[in-house]
Protein backbone atom coordinates (compact mmCIF):
# COMPACT_ATOMS: atom_id res chain seq x y z
CA UNK A 1 0.00 0.00 0.00
CA UNK A 2 1.20 3.38 -0.96
CA UNK A 3 -0.32 5.78 1.53
CA UNK A 4 0.59 9.43 1.22
CA UNK A 5 -1.48 10.53 4.18
CA UNK A 6 -1.95 8.46 7.30
CA UNK A 7 -4.18 9.75 10.05
CA UNK A 8 -4.35 7.54 13.10
CA UNK A 9 -6.53 8.18 16.11
CA UNK A 10 -6.04 11.88 15.83
CA UNK A 11 -7.60 14.14 18.41
CA UNK A 12 -7.26 17.88 18.56
CA UNK A 13 -8.22 19.75 21.65
CA UNK A 14 -8.22 23.50 21.85
CA UNK A 15 -7.74 25.10 25.19
CA UNK A 16 -10.24 27.89 25.36
CA UNK A 17 -8.11 29.98 27.68
CA UNK A 18 -5.68 30.39 24.85
CA UNK A 19 -8.24 32.24 22.85
CA UNK A 20 -9.17 34.62 25.60
CA UNK A 21 -6.16 35.96 27.44
CA UNK A 22 -4.67 38.54 25.20
CA UNK A 23 -2.72 40.86 27.39
CA UNK A 24 -0.03 40.34 29.92
CA UNK A 25 -2.14 42.05 32.56
CA UNK A 26 -5.09 39.76 32.03
CA UNK A 27 -2.81 36.78 32.12
CA UNK A 28 -1.17 37.87 35.37
CA UNK A 29 -4.48 38.70 36.99
CA UNK A 30 -5.86 35.32 36.04
CA UNK A 31 -2.70 33.57 37.09
CA UNK A 32 -2.78 35.21 40.51
CA UNK A 33 -6.44 34.48 40.98
CA UNK A 34 -5.82 30.96 39.77
CA UNK A 35 -8.51 31.52 37.28
CA UNK A 36 -6.65 30.24 34.29
CA UNK A 37 -9.41 27.95 33.27
CA UNK A 38 -8.50 25.34 30.82
CA UNK A 39 -11.79 24.33 29.40
CA UNK A 40 -11.15 22.12 26.42
CA UNK A 41 -12.91 21.98 23.11
CA UNK A 42 -12.42 18.95 20.99
CA UNK A 43 -12.30 19.85 17.31
CA UNK A 44 -11.37 16.33 16.26
CA UNK A 45 -11.74 13.17 18.23
CA UNK A 46 -10.14 9.90 17.31
CA UNK A 47 -10.21 10.42 13.60
CA UNK A 48 -8.50 7.81 11.46
CA UNK A 49 -8.17 7.46 7.72
CA UNK A 50 -5.50 7.07 5.13
CA UNK A 51 -5.22 8.31 1.61
CA UNK A 52 -3.40 6.48 -1.13
CA UNK A 53 -1.32 8.00 -3.85
CA UNK A 54 -3.43 9.21 -6.74
CA UNK A 55 -6.67 9.35 -4.81
CA UNK A 56 -9.01 12.32 -4.94
CA UNK A 57 -10.63 12.81 -1.59
CA UNK A 58 -13.10 15.41 -0.42
CA UNK A 59 -13.67 16.47 3.16
CA UNK A 60 -17.26 17.51 3.69
CA UNK A 61 -19.25 18.61 6.68
CA UNK A 62 -20.98 21.57 8.27
CA UNK A 63 -19.17 24.64 9.49
CA UNK A 64 -17.23 23.77 12.61
CA UNK A 65 -17.10 20.08 11.82
CA UNK A 66 -13.31 19.99 11.94
CA UNK A 67 -12.45 20.17 8.24
CA UNK A 68 -10.12 23.13 8.54
CA UNK A 69 -8.44 21.72 11.61
CA UNK A 70 -7.82 18.51 9.69
CA UNK A 71 -6.28 20.45 6.83
CA UNK A 72 -4.05 22.37 9.21
CA UNK A 73 -2.83 19.14 10.76
CA UNK A 74 -2.07 17.70 7.34
CA UNK A 75 -0.38 20.91 6.21
CA UNK A 76 1.81 20.68 9.30
CA UNK A 77 0.99 24.09 10.71
CA UNK A 78 -0.58 22.50 13.78
CA UNK A 79 0.36 19.56 15.91
CA UNK A 80 -2.26 17.05 17.02
CA UNK A 81 -3.00 16.70 20.71
CA UNK A 82 -3.12 12.94 20.31
CA UNK A 83 -2.55 10.41 17.60
CA UNK A 84 -0.29 10.54 14.61
CA UNK A 85 -0.44 12.45 11.37
CA UNK A 86 1.93 11.16 8.75
CA UNK A 87 2.36 12.81 5.39
CA UNK A 88 4.71 11.42 2.76
CA UNK A 89 5.59 13.84 0.05
CA UNK A 90 5.32 17.56 -0.46
CA UNK A 91 2.15 19.57 -0.17
CA UNK A 92 1.04 22.44 -2.34
CA UNK A 93 -1.64 24.23 -0.41
CA UNK A 94 -4.17 26.25 -2.28
CA UNK A 95 -5.77 27.41 0.87
CA UNK A 96 -7.01 30.93 0.29
CA UNK A 97 -5.00 31.65 -2.77
CA UNK A 98 -2.60 34.47 -2.51
CA UNK A 99 -2.29 34.42 1.28
CA UNK A 100 1.44 34.65 0.77
CA UNK A 101 1.36 37.55 -1.66
CA UNK A 102 2.82 40.87 -0.71
CA UNK A 103 0.57 43.57 -2.12
CA UNK A 104 3.45 45.96 -2.72
CA UNK A 105 5.50 43.55 -4.77
CA UNK A 106 4.83 43.02 -8.44
CA UNK A 107 3.33 39.82 -9.76
CA UNK A 108 6.76 38.72 -10.93
CA UNK A 109 8.37 39.26 -7.53
CA UNK A 110 5.48 37.52 -5.84
CA UNK A 111 5.92 34.41 -7.96
CA UNK A 112 9.41 33.97 -6.54
CA UNK A 113 8.38 34.82 -2.99
CA UNK A 114 5.43 32.46 -3.13
CA UNK A 115 7.56 29.74 -4.63
CA UNK A 116 10.02 30.10 -1.79
CA UNK A 117 7.20 29.90 0.74
CA UNK A 118 6.20 26.61 -0.83
CA UNK A 119 9.78 25.46 -0.50
CA UNK A 120 11.09 26.01 -4.01
CA UNK A 121 14.31 27.58 -5.08
CA UNK A 122 14.64 30.57 -7.32
CA UNK A 123 16.09 28.64 -10.21
CA UNK A 124 13.25 26.19 -10.20
CA UNK A 125 10.78 29.07 -10.28
CA UNK A 126 12.71 30.72 -13.07
CA UNK A 127 12.38 27.64 -15.22
CA UNK A 128 8.64 27.56 -14.67
CA UNK A 129 8.06 31.29 -14.66
CA UNK A 130 6.80 31.71 -18.19
CA UNK A 131 4.31 28.89 -18.04
CA UNK A 132 3.05 30.10 -14.65
CA UNK A 133 2.33 33.54 -16.06
CA UNK A 134 0.85 32.17 -19.24
CA UNK A 135 -1.45 29.82 -17.36
CA UNK A 136 -2.63 32.65 -15.11
CA UNK A 137 -3.28 34.77 -18.20
CA UNK A 138 -1.46 37.68 -16.62
CA UNK A 139 1.26 38.53 -19.13
CA UNK A 140 0.39 42.22 -19.45
CA UNK A 141 0.16 42.75 -15.68
CA UNK A 142 3.05 40.73 -14.35
CA UNK A 143 5.16 43.78 -13.51
CA UNK A 144 2.36 45.62 -11.76
CA UNK A 145 2.09 45.56 -7.94
CA UNK A 146 -0.34 42.90 -6.80
CA UNK A 147 -2.35 45.45 -4.81
CA UNK A 148 -3.89 46.60 -8.06
CA UNK A 149 -4.93 43.09 -9.10
CA UNK A 150 -8.54 42.02 -8.92
CA UNK A 151 -9.41 39.11 -6.63
CA UNK A 152 -9.82 36.91 -9.68
CA UNK A 153 -6.34 37.79 -10.90
CA UNK A 154 -4.84 37.01 -7.51
CA UNK A 155 -6.63 33.67 -7.41
CA UNK A 156 -5.41 32.84 -10.89
CA UNK A 157 -1.81 33.58 -10.06
CA UNK A 158 -2.05 31.64 -6.80
CA UNK A 159 -3.58 28.63 -8.48
CA UNK A 160 -1.07 28.76 -11.26
CA UNK A 161 1.89 28.79 -8.86
CA UNK A 162 0.48 26.02 -6.70
CA UNK A 163 -0.18 23.74 -9.64
CA UNK A 164 3.12 24.40 -11.36
CA UNK A 165 5.34 23.63 -8.42
CA UNK A 166 6.04 19.98 -8.14
CA UNK A 167 4.04 18.65 -5.24
CA UNK A 168 2.72 15.22 -4.41
CA UNK A 169 -0.38 16.43 -2.65
CA UNK A 170 -2.59 19.28 -3.72
CA UNK A 171 -4.77 20.75 -0.99
CA UNK A 172 -7.67 22.82 -2.27
CA UNK A 173 -9.83 24.62 0.23
CA UNK A 174 -12.92 26.31 -1.08
CA UNK A 175 -11.06 28.49 -3.49
CA UNK A 176 -12.57 27.96 -6.84
CA UNK A 177 -15.46 30.25 -6.06
CA UNK A 178 -13.28 33.11 -7.24
CA UNK A 179 -12.31 33.35 -10.85
CA UNK A 180 -14.76 33.32 -13.73
CA UNK A 181 -16.41 30.30 -15.29
CA UNK A 182 -13.72 29.74 -17.86
CA UNK A 183 -10.95 29.78 -15.34
CA UNK A 184 -12.85 27.44 -13.06
CA UNK A 185 -13.19 24.96 -15.89
CA UNK A 186 -9.50 25.30 -16.56
CA UNK A 187 -8.77 24.60 -12.90
CA UNK A 188 -10.84 21.43 -12.99
CA UNK A 189 -9.06 20.24 -16.09
CA UNK A 190 -5.72 20.89 -14.44
CA UNK A 191 -6.69 19.02 -11.31
CA UNK A 192 -7.92 16.12 -13.41
CA UNK A 193 -4.64 16.06 -15.27
CA UNK A 194 -2.67 16.17 -12.03
CA UNK A 195 -4.66 13.25 -10.69
CA UNK A 196 -3.82 11.37 -13.83
CA UNK A 197 -0.16 12.07 -13.19
CA UNK A 198 -0.33 10.32 -9.84
CA UNK A 199 -0.78 13.36 -7.64
CA UNK A 200 -3.13 13.22 -4.72
CA UNK A 201 -5.94 15.69 -4.27
CA UNK A 202 -7.51 16.74 -1.01
CA UNK A 203 -10.51 18.94 -1.58
CA UNK A 204 -12.64 20.83 0.90
CA UNK A 205 -15.89 22.32 -0.24
CA UNK A 206 -19.49 22.95 0.60
CA UNK A 207 -20.42 22.61 -3.02
CA UNK A 208 -21.58 19.01 -3.18
CA UNK A 209 -21.85 19.00 -6.96
CA UNK A 210 -18.21 20.04 -7.25
CA UNK A 211 -17.24 17.30 -4.83
CA UNK A 212 -19.11 14.64 -6.78
CA UNK A 213 -17.56 15.78 -10.02
CA UNK A 214 -13.99 16.00 -8.80
CA UNK A 215 -13.56 13.35 -6.14
CA UNK A 216 -13.94 9.61 -6.10
CA UNK A 217 -14.01 9.43 -2.34
CA UNK A 218 -15.49 11.60 0.37
CA UNK A 219 -15.01 11.77 4.12
CA UNK A 220 -17.84 13.34 6.05
CA UNK A 221 -16.92 14.92 9.33
CA UNK A 222 -19.33 16.06 11.98
CA UNK A 223 -18.27 17.58 15.30
CA UNK A 224 -14.88 16.04 14.97
CA UNK A 225 -16.06 12.53 14.21
CA UNK A 226 -15.98 10.65 10.95
CA UNK A 227 -19.61 10.05 10.03
CA UNK A 228 -18.93 8.28 6.75
CA UNK A 229 -16.01 7.46 4.51
CA UNK A 230 -16.55 5.97 1.07
CA UNK A 231 -17.43 6.62 -2.55
CA UNK A 232 -18.23 10.29 -2.89
CA UNK A 233 -21.68 9.86 -4.44
CA UNK A 234 -22.90 7.72 -1.54
CA UNK A 235 -21.35 9.83 1.18
CA UNK A 236 -22.59 13.05 -0.38
CA UNK A 237 -26.13 11.74 -0.64
CA UNK A 238 -26.08 10.59 2.96
CA UNK A 239 -24.75 13.98 4.01
CA UNK A 240 -27.43 15.83 2.06
CA UNK A 241 -30.16 13.61 3.48
CA UNK A 242 -28.85 14.19 6.96
CA UNK A 243 -28.70 17.93 6.42
CA UNK A 244 -32.29 17.95 5.24
CA UNK A 245 -33.36 15.99 8.27
CA UNK A 246 -31.58 18.45 10.52
CA UNK A 247 -33.34 21.31 8.83
CA UNK A 248 -36.73 19.76 9.40
CA UNK A 249 -36.17 19.16 13.09
CA UNK B 1 14.30 21.53 17.95
CA UNK B 2 16.67 19.51 15.79
CA UNK B 3 14.01 19.05 13.14
CA UNK B 4 13.29 22.77 13.15
CA UNK B 5 16.97 23.60 12.67
CA UNK B 6 17.16 21.26 9.68
CA UNK B 7 14.02 22.79 8.20
CA UNK B 8 15.36 26.30 8.70
CA UNK B 9 18.47 25.37 6.78
CA UNK B 10 16.36 23.79 4.07
CA UNK B 11 14.32 26.98 3.84
CA UNK B 12 17.33 29.28 3.84
CA UNK B 13 16.45 30.41 0.32
CA UNK B 14 13.14 31.65 1.74
CA UNK B 15 15.10 33.86 4.13
CA UNK B 16 16.89 35.19 1.05
CA UNK B 17 13.62 35.94 -0.71
CA UNK B 18 12.19 37.66 2.36
CA UNK B 19 15.31 39.80 2.70
CA UNK B 20 15.06 40.71 -0.97
CA UNK B 21 11.46 41.71 -0.50
CA UNK B 22 12.28 43.97 2.43
CA UNK B 23 15.10 45.63 0.57
CA UNK B 24 12.95 46.16 -2.51
CA UNK B 25 10.12 47.66 -0.55
CA UNK B 26 12.16 49.79 1.80
CA UNK B 27 12.83 52.53 -0.68
CA UNK B 28 10.26 51.79 -3.33
CA UNK B 29 8.52 54.96 -4.43
CA UNK B 30 11.25 57.18 -3.00
CA UNK B 31 13.26 59.36 -5.30
CA UNK B 32 16.66 58.86 -3.72
CA UNK B 33 16.17 55.16 -2.96
CA UNK B 34 19.09 53.37 -1.39
CA UNK B 35 20.92 56.66 -1.17
CA UNK B 36 18.81 57.28 1.93
CA UNK B 37 20.67 54.55 3.81
CA UNK B 38 23.71 56.73 3.48
CA UNK B 39 22.09 60.12 3.75
CA UNK B 40 19.97 59.38 6.77
CA UNK B 41 22.81 58.55 9.19
CA UNK B 42 24.81 61.55 7.98
CA UNK B 43 21.90 63.88 8.57
CA UNK B 44 21.19 62.38 11.99
CA UNK B 45 24.81 62.70 12.91
CA UNK B 46 24.83 66.35 11.87
CA UNK B 47 21.79 67.13 13.97
CA UNK B 48 23.25 65.41 17.02
CA UNK B 49 26.58 67.06 16.45
CA UNK B 50 25.01 70.50 16.40
CA UNK B 51 22.91 69.77 19.48
CA UNK B 52 25.75 68.34 21.49
CA UNK B 53 28.37 70.86 20.47
CA UNK B 54 26.30 73.82 21.57
CA UNK B 55 24.21 72.55 24.42
CA UNK B 56 26.15 69.86 26.18
CA UNK B 57 29.77 69.68 25.41
CA UNK B 58 31.80 66.57 25.74
CA UNK B 59 35.49 66.48 25.34
CA UNK B 60 35.73 63.76 22.69
CA UNK B 61 38.30 63.44 19.98
CA UNK B 62 36.72 63.33 16.51
CA UNK B 63 33.17 63.72 17.81
CA UNK B 64 31.43 63.21 14.43
CA UNK B 65 32.99 59.80 13.97
CA UNK B 66 32.37 58.91 17.61
CA UNK B 67 28.72 59.74 17.12
CA UNK B 68 28.14 57.98 13.84
CA UNK B 69 29.84 54.77 15.02
CA UNK B 70 27.62 54.50 18.07
CA UNK B 71 24.56 55.60 16.22
CA UNK B 72 24.95 53.14 13.34
CA UNK B 73 25.22 50.21 15.69
CA UNK B 74 22.48 51.26 18.04
CA UNK B 75 20.06 52.15 15.27
CA UNK B 76 20.56 48.78 13.65
CA UNK B 77 19.83 47.01 16.91
CA UNK B 78 16.80 49.14 17.57
CA UNK B 79 15.30 48.91 14.11
CA UNK B 80 15.99 45.26 13.45
CA UNK B 81 14.61 44.02 16.76
CA UNK B 82 11.57 46.25 16.43
CA UNK B 83 10.80 45.00 12.95
CA UNK B 84 11.47 41.40 13.98
CA UNK B 85 9.06 41.80 16.90
CA UNK B 86 6.10 42.24 14.55
CA UNK B 87 7.24 39.67 12.00
CA UNK B 88 5.29 36.67 13.28
CA UNK B 89 2.11 38.64 13.95
CA UNK B 90 2.29 40.25 10.51
CA UNK B 91 2.69 36.93 8.76
CA UNK B 92 -0.09 35.33 10.77
CA UNK B 93 -2.32 34.52 7.82
CA UNK B 94 0.50 32.75 6.11
CA UNK B 95 1.66 30.80 9.14
CA UNK B 96 -1.86 29.45 9.52
CA UNK B 97 -1.93 28.10 5.99
CA UNK B 98 1.46 26.88 4.95
CA UNK B 99 4.16 25.11 6.84
CA UNK B 100 7.33 27.16 7.04
CA UNK B 101 9.83 27.15 9.90
CA UNK B 102 8.49 30.27 11.60
CA UNK B 103 11.87 31.52 12.78
CA UNK B 104 12.67 32.59 9.22
CA UNK B 105 10.47 35.65 9.70
CA UNK B 106 12.32 37.36 12.57
CA UNK B 107 15.67 36.22 11.21
CA UNK B 108 14.93 37.64 7.75
CA UNK B 109 13.94 40.98 9.28
CA UNK B 110 17.19 41.19 11.20
CA UNK B 111 19.17 40.24 8.10
CA UNK B 112 17.50 42.78 5.85
CA UNK B 113 18.20 45.51 8.39
CA UNK B 114 21.75 44.26 8.60
CA UNK B 115 22.10 44.73 4.86
CA UNK B 116 20.89 48.31 5.03
CA UNK B 117 23.25 48.91 7.93
CA UNK B 118 26.09 47.60 5.81
CA UNK B 119 25.13 50.22 3.24
CA UNK B 120 25.20 52.97 5.81
CA UNK B 121 28.76 51.99 6.68
CA UNK B 122 29.62 54.02 3.61
CA UNK B 123 28.46 57.03 5.63
CA UNK B 124 30.92 56.07 8.36
CA UNK B 125 33.63 55.84 5.74
CA UNK B 126 32.75 59.28 4.41
CA UNK B 127 33.05 60.75 7.89
CA UNK B 128 36.41 59.02 8.31
CA UNK B 129 37.70 60.51 5.09
CA UNK B 130 36.38 63.96 5.94
CA UNK B 131 37.87 63.97 9.41
CA UNK B 132 41.14 62.60 8.03
CA UNK B 133 41.43 59.57 10.19
CA UNK B 134 44.69 57.79 9.64
CA UNK B 135 44.39 54.33 8.13
CA UNK B 136 45.36 51.38 10.31
CA UNK B 137 45.29 47.75 9.33
CA UNK B 138 43.34 46.98 12.51
CA UNK B 139 40.40 48.80 10.90
CA UNK B 140 39.93 45.83 8.61
CA UNK B 141 38.57 43.96 11.62
CA UNK B 142 35.51 46.25 11.62
CA UNK B 143 33.17 43.44 10.57
CA UNK B 144 33.85 41.25 13.62
CA UNK B 145 31.87 43.32 16.14
CA UNK B 146 29.14 43.67 13.54
CA UNK B 147 28.85 39.90 13.24
CA UNK B 148 28.47 39.68 17.03
CA UNK B 149 25.79 42.32 16.79
CA UNK B 150 23.96 40.34 14.12
CA UNK B 151 23.75 37.31 16.39
CA UNK B 152 22.72 39.39 19.36
CA UNK B 153 19.92 41.09 17.41
CA UNK B 154 18.85 37.76 15.90
CA UNK B 155 18.40 36.20 19.34
CA UNK B 156 16.60 39.24 20.67
CA UNK B 157 14.39 39.36 17.57
CA UNK B 158 13.31 35.75 18.00
CA UNK B 159 12.39 36.27 21.64
CA UNK B 160 10.43 39.45 20.93
CA UNK B 161 8.58 38.05 17.93
CA UNK B 162 7.46 35.04 19.93
CA UNK B 163 6.39 37.06 22.95
CA UNK B 164 4.49 39.58 20.84
CA UNK B 165 2.25 36.82 19.52
CA UNK B 166 0.88 36.09 22.95
CA UNK B 167 1.23 39.42 24.65
CA UNK B 168 0.65 42.58 22.69
CA UNK B 169 1.97 44.52 25.68
CA UNK B 170 5.48 43.53 24.76
CA UNK B 171 5.40 45.91 21.80
CA UNK B 172 4.59 48.85 24.06
CA UNK B 173 7.04 47.86 26.74
CA UNK B 174 9.83 47.36 24.27
CA UNK B 175 9.73 50.92 22.98
CA UNK B 176 10.28 52.13 26.53
CA UNK B 177 13.01 49.57 26.99
CA UNK B 178 14.90 50.70 23.89
CA UNK B 179 14.69 54.30 25.04
CA UNK B 180 16.19 53.38 28.38
CA UNK B 181 18.81 51.34 26.58
CA UNK B 182 19.67 54.25 24.32
CA UNK B 183 20.37 56.53 27.27
CA UNK B 184 22.23 53.74 29.01
CA UNK B 185 24.51 53.35 26.02
CA UNK B 186 27.23 55.95 25.53
CA UNK B 187 26.29 56.97 22.00
CA UNK B 188 26.63 60.72 22.26
CA UNK B 189 28.43 60.96 25.58
CA UNK B 190 31.69 59.41 26.75
CA UNK B 191 31.49 56.70 29.38
CA UNK B 192 33.76 58.83 31.55
CA UNK B 193 30.91 61.36 31.87
CA UNK B 194 28.93 59.08 34.17
CA UNK B 195 29.85 58.20 37.77
CA UNK B 196 32.03 55.14 38.15
CA UNK B 197 29.24 53.06 39.73
CA UNK B 198 26.96 53.64 36.75
CA UNK B 199 29.80 53.13 34.30
CA UNK B 200 30.39 49.70 35.74
CA UNK B 201 26.81 48.73 34.94
CA UNK B 202 26.99 50.27 31.47
CA UNK B 203 30.04 48.20 30.68
CA UNK B 204 27.89 45.10 31.18
CA UNK B 205 25.63 46.25 28.37
CA UNK B 206 26.59 44.03 25.41
CA UNK B 207 25.53 46.69 22.91
CA UNK B 208 27.99 49.07 24.49
CA UNK B 209 30.76 46.50 24.35
CA UNK B 210 30.14 46.08 20.63
CA UNK B 211 30.13 49.85 20.09
CA UNK B 212 33.32 50.06 22.14
CA UNK B 213 35.04 47.45 19.96
CA UNK B 214 33.91 49.17 16.79
CA UNK B 215 35.08 52.59 17.97
CA UNK B 216 38.43 51.36 19.16
CA UNK B 217 39.03 49.94 15.70
CA UNK B 218 37.64 52.77 13.61
CA UNK B 219 38.47 55.85 15.68
CA UNK B 220 41.77 55.03 17.18
CA UNK B 221 43.01 52.15 15.08
CA UNK B 222 43.63 50.18 18.24
CA UNK B 223 42.97 46.53 18.74
CA UNK B 224 40.88 46.19 21.89
CA UNK B 225 41.85 43.86 24.72
CA UNK B 226 40.90 40.19 24.56
CA UNK B 227 38.43 40.56 27.44
CA UNK B 228 36.16 42.87 25.48
CA UNK B 229 36.18 40.56 22.46
CA UNK B 230 35.33 37.55 24.57
CA UNK B 231 32.57 39.38 26.41
CA UNK B 232 30.95 40.56 23.17
CA UNK B 233 31.25 37.16 21.52
CA UNK B 234 29.96 35.33 24.60
CA UNK B 235 26.95 37.55 25.20
CA UNK B 236 26.00 37.54 21.52
CA UNK B 237 26.16 33.80 21.09
CA UNK B 238 24.39 33.28 24.40
CA UNK B 239 21.64 35.66 23.34
CA UNK B 240 21.23 33.81 20.05
CA UNK B 241 21.12 30.43 21.74
CA UNK B 242 18.64 31.56 24.38
CA UNK B 243 16.55 33.20 21.65
CA UNK B 244 16.47 30.01 19.60
CA UNK B 245 15.51 27.84 22.57
CA UNK B 246 12.80 30.19 23.81
CA UNK B 247 11.43 30.63 20.30
CA UNK B 248 11.25 26.90 19.86
CA UNK B 249 9.18 26.59 23.02
CA UNK B 250 6.82 29.37 21.96
CA UNK B 251 6.33 28.54 18.29
CA UNK B 252 4.06 25.55 18.89
CA UNK B 253 1.43 27.85 20.30
CA UNK B 254 1.57 30.53 17.61
CA UNK B 255 -1.23 28.88 15.69
CA UNK B 256 -3.63 29.40 18.60
CA UNK B 257 -3.07 33.13 18.89
CA UNK B 258 -2.54 34.50 15.43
Amino acid sequence: MDNVIDIQNVSMRFIMEQERTNTLKEYMVKLVRRKLRFSGFEALSRVSFSIERGESVALIGKNGSGKSTMLKLIAGVMEATEGSVRVRGSIAPLIELGAGFDPDLTGRENVYLNGALLGHRRRYMQENFDSIVEYAELEPFIDVPVRSYSSGMIARLGFSIATHVQADILVVDEVLAVGDYNFQQKCYRTMDRMLGAGRTLLFVSHDINQVKKLCRRAIWLNRGHVMADGPSAEVCDAYLAWMKEQEEN
Amino acid sequence: MKHEVIMTIRYSHLIGELVKRDLRLKYRRSFLGYFWSLLNPLMMMTVMMVVFSYMFRFDIENYPLYLICGQTIFNFFNESTNKAMYSIVDNGILIKKVYVPTCVFPLAKVLSNFTTMALSLVAVLIVMVFTRVQFHFSMLLFFVPLIFLLFFAGGMGMILSGLAVKFQDVTHLYSVFTMVLMYATPIFYPIEAVPEGVARIIRLNPIYTIIYLFRELMLYGRIPAVGAWLYAAGTSLAMFAVGAVLFDRMRRNFIFYI
